[in-house]
C-alpha cells in the first residue's frame, strides 16, 4: 500500500456533499413520518411517529458517526478488510441459520429488541476489500489472476446474501463489478457485460418462457416476470404492490397532491414507508419533487466522481468509486422497480427508505467519502 | 499512478455518465407515468379509494282527498360509536346509556370494541338524537333517517300498507305507488383507507336525493272515521268475525273509504292484533299474513241477493222481464231434477216483477235467469266486466270464480240468478252495482288520483279506463227505481234514511261448507237514488244471532249515510 507524507496543508471537506447528505436524511424522515403515519397509528397504539423518530435516532447517531470516520485516516481501516470479510462470512452465516424470519426470507440478526441487516455490512465490507484489492494489485487488475482474485472476494459473499435477498446480492456483484471497471484499463469486456445485462433485461418476456420450457426457472419465477410485464392483469396476487405503486406515482400528476395528501399510503401500498417510498413522493409531491430527488442523487453521485477524481491516491478514490457504485446502483434499481421499469425486488432508496441498518452504513459509508475528501490538498 | 488516473477518471466519469443516463431514463419513465397515464391511474386510484355512501330519499307522503297527511316520514336517528375517534371513554358510555335508556355495560361493550362504527341504537326520536349530538362527545355519530309514520295508527291499514326496512312499500298502496313515493337516494362519495375506513375531512362529492312524488288519494279521512266506527259498532254488537266497507263514487270509481275491521297498527305492523288462537299450528308470518289481508280485494265470497242486481238488470236490458210482468212463488221453483227454496217458506205467492225484487224472491229471479238462457246469462256476466278482475289500483286482487260456460246446466244458471254457487270480491260486486244505477258506465275503481313531485312542478293525474254502456240509461233508471223501493218498502226498509231517497239490497249469504251455518251478512246501498253520488257495501262476515242482512247490515249504511250524505254535500229534501 503506497503511503504519503502527511502535510499539514489546507484541507478539502465537501460541504456540498455533507448538505446533500442532511438535507436528503431530514427528506426521508419528512416522508417516512407522511407515508407511515396513518398506518403507525393504527398499528401501534396512535404513536404516528414511530417510524420517523426511531429513523431519526439512529440517523442522528449515524451522523455523528459519519463526522468522526470523516476525520479518520481511511488508510486506517484498510487493514481490517480481511477480518471485516471475515466477520462478513460469520455473520451471512449465522442470519443463514439463525436470523429472524419475515415474509419466507431471513434477513434479520436479533438480539432481544435490536435487530440487524447483516447484508449492509457486506456491502460496505465488499467496497473496502475491493478497493484495498485493486490498490494491492496494481496492474494485475487486468489480468485473469487479478480478476479471479476480486471475484473470489465478491462473488461467494454476493451469492450467500443473495440466497435470501436477491436484490442485494445484485448490488453487491454491480459494486465489485463497478470498482472492477474503473480500475481496469480495458473496456471491452465490461461493455459486453452491461450490453449482456441489457439484453437479458429487454428480451425479459421470451427468454424467461424459454427457461421456464427447458425448466431452469421455476413456474413462481416466471409468474413475476409477467407481472412486471402486466401488473395490471395481477391486480391481487403478485402485481398488487407494484400497481398501487403505480396508482400513487400516476395519481400524483405535475405537482402531486401535496406533503401529507397521499391517499395511497393508508393502507393501499403496503409500508409504503420501506421500498415503495419514492411512489408516495411522487403521489405527494408529483413530477416535480421525484425529480428534484433524482437531480439530488445525480448531484450527489457527481460529488463522488469529483471526490474519487482528486482523491490522494488509488485506494482513495477505489473506496468512494465503491460508495458512488452502491448509491447509484441502488437508487437506480429502487426506482426502476417502484416504477415497473424491472421486476420487482426489493430494494430501499438510500437515505429515504426507512431502514436502521440501511442508514447506519450509509453514514459510514458518507463517513469514508468525506474523509477522503477531507484529505485533498487544495493546492492542487 | 498519475500516468493510470487519467483513465481512471474517465472511467469514473463514464460511470457516472452512464449513471445520469440511466436516471434521466427513469425521469422519462416518471414522465409518462406521472403525465401520460396520470389519467388512467388516476382513475383506477380513484375507483379503489372511492366509497358510497347513500343518502335515503324522502318518501312521498301520501295524503287524502282533503289534503290531510295520512302517510308522511318521521326523521329518527341512528347512534353510532367509532372507536377510533373516541376520547373519552367513560363519559361516551355513561351519556349514551343515559340518555338511550340502555344497560351501561352493553353500551360499554360497543365502545370498547375495536371496528370501524359500531351501532349503539337505531330509531331514535330525532329530540333524543339532537340531544346527544348536542353533549358533542368524540367519536359519536348520529345520523338522521327517515321512517315511515302513519299519523292515524290503523285508519284503512290494508289499504295504506306499510314500509319495510329499506323504505320499501311492503303492503297497499305503498307497493302500487312505489315508484312514485320512493323518491330517488342520494350518494356521498367519500374516500376511504385500504380497512375502508372513511378519512375525515376528505374531498366528499354528494349528489342530493330527490324526494319521492307526494300521492293524493280519493279516500277520505273523515269518511273512513265514520264507516270504521260503524263498521267496529256492527262487528261488536253481532260478534262478527269481520266486518268490511267499501264507500265509492259510482260516478268515477274514486274509492271514499274502504275499512276492513279488525285493522292493524301501521306504525306497529309487525305486531298481531289479535291474541293467536290456542292450537293453532300457524306460524307467526301466516297470522301476520293473515291480518294484513285485505278481504274487500284479497278474498271472494258468494254475494247472495245484492246479485240480483245484475240479474235484474240483464234481464231488463235483453228485455226477457218488464217491471209489471207477473209472476208466483210458492216457496220453491224446481229447476230440472232440483227444488231450489226460496228464503220465504210459505212462498210470497203473486207478484210482479218490481215486488219480486222488494221481496227478494229467489224463484223470480230464477225464472229471469232461465228466460235469459246460459248463453244470454253469460254475455251479460261478461258484459257487466264481471269475469275479468275491477283493476283497482291495489295488489293481489281476486278473481272472480265463475262456472265455466260450457258446464253451466241450467240448475247452475239457476242458483248464478240469486247469486249463488260462484264467488267474486266485495269490490267486484260494488263495482258492477255502481255500473249499473249510474247510468251504464263500467268505472275503474281506484284510489289515486294524482301525484306531485317534491318541488310541485310536475303533476300526474292519474286516469283509469271506464267503459260506456254496460246497460242502457234506460235499463240503469229503471234500476235506480226499483233498488229505491227495495228500500222504502221492501226487504232494505231499515237502510231507509227520513230525507233521502235511497237505493239498496240486502243480502244473506250462506258460507262455504253450508252445513256450517256461517252467514255473510251485506247490503249494497246508494243514494240519492235519483242520480248516485255514493254507493256503499257492508259485508259482516259470520255475525252471531240474526243474521239477515235486511236486518243486521242495512241499519249500518243508514248510520253511515246519515253521517256522510251531508257531510258530501247531499242534503235531506224536506218531506211532507
Amino acid at each position: 500500500m503506497p503511503k504519503k507524507k502527511k502535510k499539514k496543508a489546507r484541507r478539502f471537506y465537501d460541504y456540498s456533499l455533507l448538505f446533500t447528505i442532511v438535507f436528503l436524511t431530514i427528506f426521508g424522515l419528512v416522508m417516512i413520518y407522511s407515508s407511515s403515519s396513518y398506518m403507525a397509528q393504527i398499528n401501534y397504539k396512535g404513536n404516528a411517529g414511530y417510524f420517523m423518530t426511531r429513523q431519526a435516532g439512529i440517523a442522528l447517531a449515524g451522523f455523528f458517526l459519519m463526522i468522526l470516520i470523516s476525520r479518520m485516516d481511511y488508510h486506517w481501516y484498510a487493514r481490517f478488510s480481511n477480518l471485516a470479510i471475515l466477520v462478513s462470512w460469520g455473520l451471512m452465516i449465522a442470519v443463514s441459520l439463525f436470523g429472524r424470519e419475515v415474509n419466507g426470507k431471513k434477513r434479520w440478526l436479533g438480539v432481544g429488541n435490536a435487530s440487524f441487516q447483516p447484508t449492509e455490512l457486506v456491502k460496505i465490507t465488499v467496497i473496502v476489500a475491493m478497493a484495498a484489492l485493486i490498490t494491492r494489485i496494481g496492474r494485475d487488475v487486468d489480468r485473469m489472476a487479478g480478476v479471479a482474485r476480486a471475484v473470489l472476494i465478491t462473488m461467494p459473499l454476493a451469492i450467500i446474501v443473495a440466497a435470501n435477498n436477491l436484490s442485494s446480492g445484485i448490488i453487491i456483484v454491480g459494486i465489485g463489478f463497478v470498482m472492477m471497471f474503473v480500475a481496469s484499463k480495458k473496456q471491452a469486456p465490461y461493455i459486453l457485460c452491461v450490453v449482456a445485462a441489457a439484453v437479458v433485461l429487454i428480451f425479459a418476456g421470451p427468454i424467461g418462457h424459454a427457461l421456464t420450457a427447458i425448466k431452469i426457472l421455476q413456474p413462481y419465477q416466471l409468474t413475476r416476470i409477467n407481472v412486471w410485464l402486466n401488473p395490471e392483469a395481477y391486480p391481487t396476487t403478485g402485481g398488487y404492490q407494484v400497481l398501487q405503486g403505480l396508482y400513487a406515482i400516476g395519481s400524483g400528476g405535475l405537482f402531486g397532491k401535496g406533503l401529507g395528501e397521499s391517499i395511497q399510503k393508508l393502507g393501499f401500498v403496503p409500508e409504503s414507508q420501506n421500498d415503495m417510498i419514492f411512489a408516495i413522493i411522487c403521489e405527494e409531491l408529483g413530477l416535480f419533487g421525484a425529480m428534484l430527488v433524482i437531480f439530488l442523487f445525480v448531484f450527489m453521485i457527481y460529488r463522488f466522481l469529483l471526490i474519487a477524481g482528486n482523491a490522494p491516491d488509488l485506494f482513495g478514490a477505489m473506496l468512494v468509486v465503491g460508495v458512488m457504485a452502491h448509491i447509484a446502483i441502488q437508487v437506480i434499481l429502487n426506482i426502476a422497480v417502484v416504477t415497473n421499469t424491472i421486476p420487482n425486488t426489493g430494494i430501499t432508496l438510500p437515505f429515504i427508505s426507512y431502514g436502521g441498518t440501511s442508514v447506519l452504513f450509509l453514514m459510514i459509508e458518507m463517513g469514508m467519502v468525506l474523509s477522503v475528501s477531507n484529505q485533498i490538498k487544495l493546492e492542487r | 499512478m498519475i500516468q493510470s488516473k487519467s483513465h481512471h477518471r474517465g472511467k469514473m466519469a463514464a460511470v457516472w455518465l452512464m449513471s445520469s443516463l440511466l436516471m434521466a431514463g427513469l425521469m422519462g419513465r416518471l414522465v409518462y407515468l406521472m403525465i401520460f397515464r396520470s389519467e388512467h391511474y388516476s382513475q383506477m386510484a380513484e375507483d379503489l379509494h372511492q366509497r358510497e355512501r347513500t343518502i335515503k330519499a324522502a318518501r312521498g307522503q301520501i295524503l287524502d282527498r282533503n289534503g290531510t297527511v295520512i302517510a308522511t316520514n318521521r326523521t329518527v336517528c341512528t347512534i353510532s360509536v367509532i372507536h377510533n375517534q373516541i376520547t373519552d371513554k367513560d363519559q361516551v358510555a355513561e351519556t349514551l346509556s343515559r340518555t338511550l335508556g340502555l344497560a351501561e355495560d352493553e353500551v360499554r361493550k360497543k365502545v370498547e370494541k375495536y371496528s370501524a362504527r359500531e351501532i349503539v341504537a337505531v330509531n331514535v326520536d330525532k329530540e333524543l338524537g339532537d340531544a346527544i349530538r348536542n353533549c358533542h362527545l368524540d367519536g359519536v355519530k348520529v345520523d338522521e333517517d327517515y321512517r315511515r309514520y302513519y299519523p292515524y295508527g290503523s285508519l284503512a291499514s290494508k289499504v295504506l300498507g306499510f314500509t319495510g326496512g329499506d323504505n320499501q312499500g311492503i303492503i297497499g298502496l305503498e307497493v302500487v305507488y312505489e315508484e312514485w313515493l320512493k323518491g330517488k337516494n342520494g350518494l356521498i362519495l367519500t374516500q376511504a383507507d385500504a380497512a375502508g375506513v372513511e378519512i375525515d375531512n376528505a374531498f366528499e362529492d354528494r349528489v342530493e336525493p330527490v324526494a319521492g312524488a307526494d300521492l293524493t288519494i280519493s279516500l277520505d279521512v273523515n269518511i273512513q272515521t265514520y264507516a270504521q266506527q260503524a263498521a267496529l259498532k256492527v262487528m261488536e254488537e253481532k260478534g262478527a268475525k269481520r266486518v268490511s266497507m267499501i264507500v265509492m263514487n259510482p260516478q268515477n270509481g274514486e274509492i271514499l273509504a274502504m275499512v276492513n275491521v279488525p285493522e292493524f297498527d301501521l306504525n306497529d305492523p309487525f305486531t298481531l292484533n289479535v291474541e293467536p288462537q290456542e292450537g293453532t299450528a300457524a306460524s307467526k308470518q301466516e297470522l301476520l299474513n293473515q291480518m294484513w289481508r285485505n278481504p274487500s280485494i284479497n278474498d271472494t265470497y258468494e254475494p247472495g241477493s245484492t246479485f240480483k242486481i245484475i240479474t235484474a238488470a240483464a234481464g231488463l236490458e235483453a228485455g226477457v222481464v218488464r217491471l209489471e210482468d207477473r209472476f208466483s212463488c210458492p216457496g220453491f221453483r224446481v229447476v230440472e231434477d232440483r227444488k231450489i227454496r226460496c228464503h220465504k217458506v210459505g212462498g210470497h205467492g203473486a207478484e210482479n216483477f218490481l215486488q219480486g225484487a222488494m221481496n227478494s224472491c229467489n224463484p223470480v229471479f230464477i225464472d229471469v235467469g232461465q228466460r235469459l238462457g246460459v248463453d244470454q246469462y253469460y254475455h251479460y256476466f261478461t258484459q257487466f266486466g264481471l269475469l275479468g278482475k275491477t283493476g283497482i289500483d291495489l295488489p293481489g286482487e281476486a278473481s272472480t270464480i265463475m262456472h265455466k260456460k260450457e258446464n253451466m246446466g241450467l240448475v247452475e244458471l239457476a242458483t248464478v240468478s240469486f247469486g249463488q254457487s260462484f264467488q267474486i270480491t266485495p269490490l267486484q260486486l260494488i263495482t258492477t252495482a255502481a255500473s249499473i244505477v249510474n247510468g251504464g258506465n263500467r268505472v275503474t275503481p281506484h284510489f289515486g288520483v294524482r301525484a306531485v313531485s317534491s318541488d310541485g312542478e310536475t303533476v300526474r293525474k292519474f286516469s283509469y279506463p271506464v267503459r260506456e254502456g254496460v246497460v242502457s240509461a234506460q235499463t240503469s233508471e229503471t234500476m235506480r227505481y226499483i233498488l229505491e223501493h227495495v228500500v222504502s218498502e221492501g226487504s232494505g226498509k231499515k237502510a231507509a234514511l227520513e230525507g233521502y231517497r235511497i237505493g239498496g239490497k240486502t243480502a244473506t249469504s250462506e258460507k262455504l261448507p253450508r252445513s256450517l251455518k256461517k252467514y255473510i251478512s251485506s247490503f249494497v246501498g246508494f243514494a240519492p237514488a235519483d242520480d248516485p253520488q255514493v254507493i256503499a257495501l257492508v259485508t259482516i262476515d259470520e255475525p252471531v244471532g240474526v243474521y239477515y242482512g235486511g236486518t243486521i247490515a242495512a241499519p249500518v249504511i243508514a248510520d253511515l249515510f246519515q253521517n256522510i250524505l251531508p257531510y258530501l254535500g247531499i242534503n235531506a229534501e224536506i218531506m211532507d
